[in-house]
């Protein structure tokens, strides 16, 4: 997805001049060097100084340019969280700030690399929107709207690299603001963002297997959340999951629920998420996720109760 | 009052006039005292301390269009100043008496710090440590973009203490903005006390201003006269700092260099006295 987010930039930059990408010593490889050989003045590296990256964007933004800002996700969001809280969201500026390699996919890097919380923590800043494409066709037109369509600052989750095309064939079409049937089924819906999507395929066809029909829904944008939408899905199904790499407050599980709770539903709600825990545990991606209970065996045995 | 061309013969600066900033500061400090007495608390002290550089920049350095628009950026970084920057938008037309009238009132548009989007506000200050990434950012995009515009900082040595303003600077050296013009009132106070006491590691300042790649120059942050040339003088190529030694609560004798005074109102008597104090000197 990184890669192609270079791809993306460097596209939307040739048309646009207001695009400036700022990164702090960490730039996804690819089409970034063509962007940054192409648009030098438009390339800023602030080295290892993550609030002097968001600062510079903000300015810029100040002057009427889209910034992008770049680096890992715990870096992004968590170092200069105030500059985020203030000078972008205060202000109300028109910066994305990617966080690259969200979640725990950092496995063995430890949990100075791990961002499990982050979803709840830019979504509780005022004018934050916040996004999690699943794919890198999703990832191409979330970066596109924040680009050229958004009106405020942006926090975008994305995963590292290798995930699949998951929405080719999806039954509804990509739009910032509404979540998004990938496939239509009838007894469980599963609700996720971001590379845990890809799970929800691999759960969904287990399930499948057992003579269910499933529903797989991207809300990629989890702030705003599409209230109506959610209220659909869970009227729509007997039973609901919700599936992220996040802790359990504060991300998308808990919104459902609010939601679930003020429209009095009568489905069975299910929500897996990381354990509110920093686990000391080297492995693999699969193997850290699979401590945390997020596995598709697990997930599986419980919704088949 | 001498009409001094700067750069584009389109754009002008005004040039210097002792007896008229003088006078013009005096008048500003009794504007503030006045609205002292309408709220509980103002932060007069700093905004005192940083009058005379903030009158400079507005009146003497920032070069105006023939429409009166400048295209230069003043952004008061140690917001809990921005007093200072009030008083001179309303002398300017830019706020109004009412505004002023309102500060921090319901209905009315002014806190005790700035708020981007008011007439005159370029950014949202009062956190210590933004205002330099800010700068930063505007004055780049500026020089990148081929835009002759000059971005007038006011920080203070609270700010320097903050890590980001110095992330922030060493950027403004890397990226070349010689068009970042920063003005550090220095007032050697803060909450707990004195800062060469306090923190005494904290000097010296100019050399390590110095350091991070960075023209400064040190001189009296009340001498309107010695702020000016200073600037005008400058050898220009690297981001600019000018340091100015100041007192906090300058020109009102029991406000000088006491701590209370960063942000309580005088009362009535104190009012008085001030008031007083000011009327001898503007006379």
């Amino acid at each position: 997805m990184r890669n192609k987010f270079a791809d993306v930039i460097y596209e939307i930059g040739q048309k646009d001049d207001r695009i400036y990408a700022i990164v702090a010593d960490i730039s996804p490889a690819g089409s970034m060097v063509k962007f940054r050989e192409e648009f030098p003045n438009r390339f800023v590296n602030c080295g290892v100084a993550e609030q002097a990256m968001i600062g510079i964007a903000a300015g810029m933004a100040l002057r009427g340019m889209r910034p992008f800002c770049y680096t890992i996700a715990t870096f992004s969001l968590y170092r200069p969280f105030e500059m985020i809280r203030v000078d972008l969201c205060y202000q109300n500026l028109p910066v994305t700030v990617i966080g690259m390699g969200a979640g725990v996919i950092y496995s063995t890097l430890g949990g100075t690399h791990h961002t499990m919380e982050d979803v709840a923590v830019a979504s509780a800043i005022p004018n934050m929107t916040v996004l999690a494409p699943c794919d890198p066709e999703e990832m191409r037109q979330a970066t596109s709207w924040c680009a050229t369509e958004s009106t405020g600052p942006v926090y975008m989750r994305l995963g590292k690299a290798g995930e699949p095309d998951l929405t080719a064939e999806a039954s509804d079409p990509f739009q910032v603001g509404k979540i998004r049937y990938l496939k239509k089924g009838n007894d469980i819906a599963i609700l996720s963002y971001g590379i845990t999507v890809a799970m929800a395929f691999d759960i969904a066809k287990q399930l499948e297997a057992r003579g269910k029909s499933v529903s797989i829904i991207s809300c990629h944008t989890i702030k705003p959340l599409d209230q109506e939408g959610v209220r659909q899905i869970l009227a729509g199904h007997g039973r609901v999951a919700v599936v992220e790499e996040h802790v359990p407050h504060g991300g998308l599980g808990s919104r459902v629920k609010e939601i679930a709770w003020d429209m009095g539903a009568h489905c069975r709600l299910d929500c897996f998420s990381l354990k509110d825990q920093f686990i000391h545990f080297y492995g693999d991606y699969n193997e850290l996720l699979n401590e945390h209970g997020l596995s598709v065996p697990a997930i599986c045995a419980r919704l088949s109760e | 009052m001498t009409i001094t061309s700067f750069g584009d013969q389109s754009q002008k600066v005004v040039g210097f006039d002792q007896a008229a900033a003088h006078g013009r500061c005096m008048q500003y400090r009794r504007r503030i005292l006045d609205i002292s007495q309408q709220v509980s608390a103002l932060h007069a002290a700093g905004a005192f301390s940083a009058l005379e550089m903030v009158d400079c920049i507005y009146h003497c350095l920032m070069r105006r269009n023939s429409d009166g628009i400048s295209p230069d950026t003043f952004l008061m970084s140690k917001g809990h100043s921005c007093m200072a920057q009030y008083v001179i938008l309303e002398d300017m037309g830019v706020l109004s008496r009412n505004d002023l009238d309102l500060y921090c009132k319901p209905g009315g548009r002014l806190g005790c710090h700035p708020d981007y989007g008011v007439p005159g506000i370029e950014a949202s200050t009062g956190s210590l440590g933004h205002g330099m990434g800010l700068a930063v950012g505007m004055a780049y995009t500026d020089k990148s973009r081929g835009d002759d515009r000059r971005i007038f900082l006011v920080t203070s040595d609270g700010e320097l203490q903050e890590g980001s303003t110095w992330e922030t600077m060493m950027m403004a050296a890397n990226l070349g903005v010689d068009n970042l013009l920063g003005f550090l009132d220095h007032n050697g106070s803060q909450s707990f006390g004195h800062t060469r006491e306090t923190h005494p590691k904290f000097y010296p300042i100019r050399e390590k201003v110095e350091a991070f790649g960075w023209e400064c120059v040190d001189v009296n942050g009340h001498d309107a006269s010695a702020v000016y040339h200073a600037v005008m003088n400058r050898k220009g190529g690297r981001p600019f700092m000018l340091i100015g030694n100041t007192v906090k609560g300058r020109g009102v004798s029991f406000m000088e260099n006491k701590p209370i005074w960063h942000y309580r109102s005088p009362n009535r008597e104190e009012y008085i006295q001030a008031i007083t104090e000011l009327k001898e000197v503007i006379s």
